[in-house]
């Protein structure tokens, strides 16, 4: 199969591998129809986040067709499914309470030693993200394997969704989600969102579901700010703005409720807070 | 006037985890968390054929008679080291501890705890104390090559909970072929 992968800092290939097959009873082989390069690559791209080896496939954004299932898999060849990114067993303690990002299963246990002696404690797994998250080959290919595929996998039953429509359901729409969740949003508050990229954006939206009634959008760049302004936001150009002053304006002197950094791990802009 | 506070000479904490362990003699603990009943646990744990599958050192586990049996364990430089070791008690469904017999190639000892965690299921713990073959330095290339006890013995507790909880051993390969250059390249 064809596939993209990794094979140093700014060397990502697309590369003819051979395929993926069954390996334990709960694995699905799925074909790939639509796959997204999220921000999180450009880590990997950049070289920032360890533990990467030459040849490995990236992607954790996909969804596809069944094409394969082992004995214990729920699913059914044929089926169209969206794949998110966590690989949970839905069976240990923090997958009960359905904190699936932090699955004690997921990751290999020679593979947990690096985050465990790096950070305190293992990472879970996740597809192509370097191997201290399991080293499962990703979704930027043709076909992918899926580890609990009774778990993880959203069956789209309505042929006529098109793939762009739920694609965002891997990643990038539950991340802009849950960043409002934490945020404790309640109903009539004002929200402040830095950063328009595509986490930004969902959590303005993701805001408004929950009740607020405000929401500030705050980036530089104008078609970001564009695009937030059509979901409601009101905008705030950092580079032509003094962020704190606005908001503080903006609010009537308290502020905003709740707070929300979307601009993640490697952009920085000092003037965005000031 | 009142009675001086008595001063406790140690905390609570676990012994195992105390800085003051005699240098020369590694001792260690493990625990892992696992949502199975107690009962279960042990009885696998107790058949030495369960025990191959989830412990990648192992080489082979031969019963000689009554309570004692040959272990043969991978080490580093391509290796194996092998001695005899006998159950020196057992707690049905809650402690089963051993003891390499004299003259073994590494001395070591230790027990497996199951208790019972409420809701969360089974803690097992294992505690295992022994002497590093090459001593202090020995135990450093030993970490180099993943031999070390310690990482084993976490390893192979994990493999426990996945096979108890998710049904399977996780793998991060994509198929047989890299799978079994993965496990080639655990070996020293």
């Amino acid at each position: 199969m064809k596939a993209i992968a990794w094979h140093g800092k700014h060397d990502v290939r697309c590369d003819t591998v051979d395929d993926p097959e069954i390996l334990n009873p709960r694995d699905a082989i799925v074909r790939i129809t639509s796959t997204a390069i999220c921000g999180s690559d450009l880590h990997l791209f950049d070289g920032m986040i360890p533990t990467m080896q030459k040849g490995d496939v990236l992607g954790h954004e996909f969804m596809g067709e069944v094409v394969e299932v082992g004995a214990r898999s729920t699913l059914r060849p044929g089926q169209r499914v969206v794949v998110p990114f966590p690989i949970a067993c839905g069976r240990c303690y923090h997958c009960s309470k359905h904190e699936y990002a932090a699955c004690e299963n997921g990751n290999p246990a020679e593979n947990q030693d690096i985050g465990r002696e790096g950070m305190g404690q293992p990472m879970s797994a996740l597809f192509g993200y370097s191997h201290m998250t399991g080293g499962y080959s990703g979704g930027q290919a043709e076909l992918v394997r899926v580890p609990f595929s009774d778990v993880g996998p959203l069956v789209i039953p309505d042929d006529s969704i098109p793939d762009e429509k739920v694609l965002f359901l891997t990643d990038i729409l539950p991340t802009g989600w849950m960043a409002a969740e934490n945020a404790g949003i309640e109903s009539g508050d004002t929200v402040a969102v830095w950063g328009c990229g595509p986490v930004g954006l969902f959590a303005v939206q993701s805001a408004f579901l929950m009740g607020a009634e405000r929401v500030m959008a705050i980036d530089h760049f104008p078609h970001r700010l564009e695009l937030a302004q059509r979901f409601g936001a009101e905008t705030v150009n950092f580079e032509q703005t003094k962020v704190y002053e606005a908001l503080q304006d903006m609010t009537g002197g308290i502020g905003p409720d709740a707070c929300i950094d979307c601009v993640g791990l490697e952009p920085t802009a000092p003037s965005s807070t000031t | 006037m009142a009675d001086a506070p008595t001063r406790k000479t140690r905390d609570d904490a676990p012994p195992t985890a105390a800085k003051d362990l005699h240098a020369d003699r590694a001792l260690l603990a493990e625990a892992v968390t696992i949502a199975a009943p107690r009962a279960d646990l042990y009885r696998f744990w107790r058949d030495p054929a369960n025990l191959a599958s989830i412990m990648e050192n192992v080489v082979r586990i031969e019963p000689i008679y009554g309570k004692r049996s040959r272990w043969t364990v991978k080490a580093p430089g391509g290796r194996t080291v092998s001695w005899e070791s006998v159950i020196t008690h057992e707690v049905p469904d809650a402690e089963v501890g051993w003891q390499s017999v004299a003259g073994a190639e590494i001395d070591n000892s230790g027990r497996i705890e199951f208790r019972d965690a409420g809701p969360r299921g089974t803690v097992v713990r294992a505690v295992i104390a022994y002497d590093p073959p090459g001593g202090l330095i020995g135990q450093t290339i030993a970490r180099l090559f993943q031999r070390e006890p310690r990482v084993q013995a976490r390893r192979d507790l994990h493999r426990l909970k996945q096979l108890f909880e998710a049904g399977e051993i996780a793998t991060g390969a994509r198929n047989r072929r890299l799978r079994q250059e993965r496990n080639e390249d655990q070996r020293p």
